[in-house]
């Protein structure tokens, strides 16, 4: 039995896009991760940051988060690039968890009030942590 | 619109899905424990002061550091499985296969960070 349709006869909708939305920020969060590690190792995190503090620079590029290692310079870490790349980390992560969080919802809330409550606040909460974050990185 | 549900809360607990049961649970809380973990830990570093420290505190102890190491090792490998399968579907038929490969990286790595957070917290 052939089960796949072709794709003009795919319905394409906002919970089509957002299955693989979800796919693909997945790929392109160990895409962040795998730069982090590779930006940490270029940037002298072999002599002075243990693996703990290289995984936690990895998942998210903020110079708060080496401060406490034996990183002589902050400096290079606190660039415009790795803010960049820190911002994007966030974004993408942000939008994939809160649909994530509307999806476990929906498994549970089944009337359409109660759906469209939990959309109207999952976009409040994704465009707030999404300020909030970026206040945080832009301003460490 | 609305569900017709035929299987009380009690009933769906007894469910037995076995393995990919057992990760779809598994990335659940992942999930929600990131999610949490992430909201609260930007909430804090924004607030700072007495309230941040105290939630940033909970973070460095290292019953947490497993857990939340726990929640983001299982969620990436889990969702990197999902992700292979669902783009590539030719693969599903060795789903079950792919849940084997996947434990077997799972539990090496995470064995090694919890004995080093372990050791690292409780050694010196």
């Amino acid at each position: 039995m052939k089960r796949t349709l072709p794709i003009s006869k795919r319905g394409l909708n906002f919970e089509t896009i957002m299955w693989f939305f979800t796919r693909l920020s997945a790929l392109a969060m160990y895409g962040f991760i795998i730069i982090g590690m590779i930006g940490a190792l270029v940037m002298g995190a072999r002599m002075n940051m243990n693996f703990a503090d290289v995984m936690r620079w990895a998942f998210m590029s903020n110079s708060t988060h080496v401060q406490s290692t034996n990183i002589p310079d902050i400096a290079p870490w606190a660039n415009a690039f790795w803010r960049l790349v820190a911002s994007g980390f966030l974004l993408v992560a942000s939008a994939h968890g809160v649909h994530g969080l509307v999806v476990i919802a929906d498994d549970y809330l089944v009337k359409p009030l109660q759906r469209n409550v939990v959309r109207l606040l999952s976009i409040v909460m994704l465009v707030s942590i999404g300020l909030i974050g970026l206040y945080v990185i832009w301003t460490a | 619109m609305e569900l017709k549900r035929n299987a009380g809360f009690f009933t769906a607990l007894k469910y037995k899905g076995q393995g990919p049961m057992l990760t779809f649970i598994l990335h659940r809380i992942g999930g929600l424990g990131m999610g949490i973990f992430v909201t609260t830990h930007i909430l804090a570093s924004f607030l700072s002061g007495d309230v941040g420290n105290f939630i940033n505190g909970i973070y460095e102890h290292w019953l947490f550091q497993i857990f939340i190491f726990f929640c983001a090792l299982f969620h990436g490998i889990n969702g990197l499985r999902i992700t292979l399968l669902d783009l590539f579907p030719s693969l599903i038929p060795h789903q079950r296969e792919a849940i084997w490969v996947e434990w077997a990286v799972f539990i090496p790595v995470f064995s090694f960070a919890a004995f080093t957070i372990l050791t690292t917290a409780l050694g010196s």
